[in-house]
């Protein structure tokens, strides 16, 4: 696989996403908290090797489209004590988004 | 151990003992064991020296905030940098004479109605080309957890208190991405020139866990 081959990029700015509620065990860097909520592409960084691959010695390719993906602290804590605009963005690979339905 | 008593009277020139105490740094962990076994092995094996080891880490130890708060000052005196800034980090970076990075830099502005503070929640990411080595309570579990869950809270055991009205945006650095806060130009700095304005730039308002100097 040449190391500028990269999975497509299936959502764009202001898409809706649900981070998918799995828990595998490995290097994973999507956060627990995370799992299973909804946010918004804020946007996409770029193309990067997998790093739940690459963490286990093999390339991580091809590489996977990252997005920031913005969260409503409300949608992350249900008593969330902030002001109603706060906001997490975090740091997300494709293949653990779903297009929110 | 036993301690012999003895008394410190006033200009007392009698030797006497202190209670031996442990040193804080005797405990070779598993992590401290693996790491010594493989620098040895990669130096046995002549990938590189103990020379290449302790340059590499004098270059870590003599970057420091003051590269982050360079950028910053320039960015709040020149427009078209703080432009080029916040759309593309690493090369405002090289613009502005420094090293471009290992990682993708973004920078988020502090506006009057937004206040940015930056997180790794699961290890301890960190611009370190333009920061140094980044501060204990930063990769303290304390901070990477209550962050996400409490930001105000947080920030105001910094003594930083943000009012309703601006929103907190957390920014969780868990992959590829580098963040640096561009702090609100503090009033009062009318005229001044870079170099001036860097002073005021603190390590930790560039985390953004709180606002930089009053002039």
């Amino acid at each position: 696989m040449p190391a500028d081959k990269a999975v497509e990029a299936r959502f764009r700015t202001g898409d809706q996403v649900t981070v998918r509620e799995s828990y595998p065990l490995g290097h994973v860097r999507t956060p627990f908290y995370a799992r299973g909520k909804v946010g918004f592409i804020e946007r996409l960084c770029g193309f990067y090797p997998n790093p739940e691959e690459r963490a286990y010695g093999r390339s991580g390719l091809p590489k996977e489209p990252l997005y920031r993906v913005r969260f409503r602290q409300s949608d992350l804590w249900p008593n969330y004590a902030g002001a109603v605009g706060d906001t997490v963005d975090i740091e997300i690979y494709q293949h653990w988004l779903e297009a929110r339905t | 151990m036993s301690v012999e008593p003895h008394i410190h009277a006033e200009n007392d020139p009698t030797p006497h003992r202190h209670p031996l105490r442990p040193d804080h740094d005797d405990r070779l962990t598993h992590h401290k064991a693996m790491e010594i076994a493989l620098r040895e092995l990669l130096i046995e094996k002549g990938v590189f020296t103990a020379a290449d080891v302790r340059r590499q880490v004098e270059d870590m130890d003599s970057r420091t905030p003051a590269q982050g708060a360079r950028v910053v000052a320039k960015a709040w005196s020149d427009p078209a940098f703080k432009k080029l800034l916040l759309t593309d980090g690493g090369e405002a970076c090289v613009a502005a004479g420094l090293e471009r990075g290992p990682y993708k830099l973004i920078v988020v502005e502090n506006t009057p109605d937004t206040h940015n503070v930056i997180v790794c929640t699961l290890c301890s990411c960190y611009p370190r080309w333009l920061l140094g080595l980044p501060p204990d309570w930063y990769k303290s579990r304390a901070y990477r957890s209550r962050l996400v869950r409490e930001p105000r809270a947080v920030l105001r055991e910094f003594g930083t208190e943000v009012p309703d009205h601006v929103a907190v945006r957390v920014h969780d650095s868990t992959a590829d991405m580098r963040y640096l806060v561009l702090p609100l130009r503090p009033a009062g700095t009318e005229g001044w020139d870079e170099q001036r304005l860097a002073a005021l730039v603190t390590r930790d308002a560039m985390i953004g866990v709180s606002a930089p100097r009053a002039p």
